[in-house]
């Protein structure tokens, strides 16, 4: 069990709205240079964030999110993720992410001159993502 | 005198105006409400990404990224925000007139406009309207400023654009909106207004501090013009809001006014009237 002293702050800021904001002893997001787990007293530290599912683990359970982009900055006690997209799994409609998922896959298996591969490879990452985080409703 | 006719008539023509500015006027309140959360709403995201941007410039002034040079293009680039509708005061015309008098040379300009009125004035006084995307002004979205802002940091890294600026009016309350013009490109964060509070914190970058700038920056500009169109439409709505309650509040006098005059012309009718009976009642007897 997580104790008391264990806890820092987190918020989840995204472009309307403060999505969350919270106490949490553990923190996992998804970096442009790989995964990372943060606990309190990490050291100070400003890194861009990548598609991915973060969990936050609360003292009574774990809340699971899904960010796209942004960047997180860490301050010893307090862990702030701005965030351009954010969604909760019940937000996330799946149907709309498994069509986004085969569009992607398309344009990718076609390859076209005309289609940018990396932004369908970026489209086909957040619909897994999406899915996949959708899936701990 | 003008007749009692032609002030009737005169009286019911305001009337109708009043009618038309009193729902403009309750509309527009309605929308300023809806605007005014949403921007409420975008306040924490906006100002904390100018609390790390500051923070940041402040703590690796020795870094040397192209964001923070100016280009070498001496072409300067202005995104212009103002409304797709009229009849909302000052509102446009002090967007314009900041432009114009702003000390830029026109020649070296290209205007981004979003919102139509300023696109056309601008163009109507000879300047260069390199796009129009008035479009977005029916509700902008985060994606929108996304596209203008690659557009722009586009032309920048290209060495189209050396400097890039932001007109637009910022909403301080219902009643006070402000005409803004800000330098967005080389960023420049005024040292004084950075709250000291983490001064003595190293802070580290991941991957190094040169490429994580070069991720945040664009971000950093997308934020600002999200905020600058989500005040804007507010504004937009204050300024309507106010522009339409003096013009009914005006309509008001000028009936009450007509209302008068109407009640001095209709009595000195009856009284010539009288006048005439009697008159020709003498002349009888």
């Amino acid at each position: 069990m997580a104790e008391a002293n264990n806890l820092f702050q987190v918020e989840i800021i995204t472009v309307d709205r403060v999505f969350y904001t919270g106490e949490a002893s553990f923190l996992e997001f998804n970096t442009v240079s790989g995964e990372m787990g943060v606990y309190k007293n990490h050291i100070p530290l400003t890194t861009v964030l990548a598609p991915g599912m973060v969990t936050i683990h609360e003292a009574d359970g774990n809340r699971i999110a899904a960010v796209h982009a942004g960047f997180a900055e860490i301050l010893g006690d307090k862990v702030t993720l701005l965030a351009e997209i954010a969604e909760w799994p019940d937000e996330i409609d799946v149907s709309r992410a498994e069509a986004a998922k085969s569009r992607a896959e398309e344009r990718i298996q076609r390859k076209d001159e005309n289609v940018d591969v990396k932004r369908a490879e970026y489209a086909l990452r957040k619909a897994l993502i999406r899915i996949d985080v959708a899936g701990y409703k | 005198m003008a007749s009692m006719r032609d002030i009737k008539r005169r009286k019911s023509s305001i009337q109708s105006t009043q009618q038309i500015t009193k729902a403009m006027k309750l509309v527009s309140t309605v929308k300023l409400q809806k605007a005014k959360t949403h921007a409420e709403q975008t306040q924490p995201y906006f100002n904390h990404m100018y609390q790390t941007m500051s923070s940041m410039l402040a703590k690796s002034s020795n870094i040397n990224h192209p964001y923070l040079t100016p280009g070498e293009s001496d072409r300067k680039a202005v995104i212009v925000i103002t409304s797709n509708r009229g009849l909302a005061g000052g509102y446009n015309s002090n967007i314009v007139k900041l432009v114009t008098s702003g000390g830029l040379d026109r020649t070296k300009l290209d205007i981004y406009a979003v919102g139509g009125k300023g696109a056309e004035t601008l163009a109507r006084r000879g300047y260069d309207i390199k796009e129009d995307l008035s479009e977005i002004m029916e509700g902008p979205t985060y994606q929108d400023a996304k596209n203008l802002c690659n557009k722009v940091l586009d032309s920048f890294s290209k060495g189209e654009i050396g400097e890039i600026y932001l007109a637009y009016t910022h909403f301080k309350n219902t009643v006070s909106q402000e005409a803004k013009l800000i330098k967005l490109l080389p960023v420049e964060v005024d040292p004084t207004q950075e709250d000291g509070s983490d001064d003595n914190v190293m802070m580290n970058y991941e991957p190094n501090e040169e490429e994580a700038l070069g991720m945040i920056i664009p971000k950093y500009i997308t934020s600002i013009f999200y905020g600058a169109l989500v005040e804007a439409v507010a504004s937009e709505n204050g300024a309507r809001m106010q522009a339409m309650d003096s013009a009914t509040s005006n309509a008001e006098e000028m009936i009450s006014d007509l209302s008068l005059k109407y009640n001095r012309a209709r009595q000195g009718s009856i009284t010539q009237e009288l006048t005439e009976i009697i008159a020709g009642a003498n002349a009888i007897s």
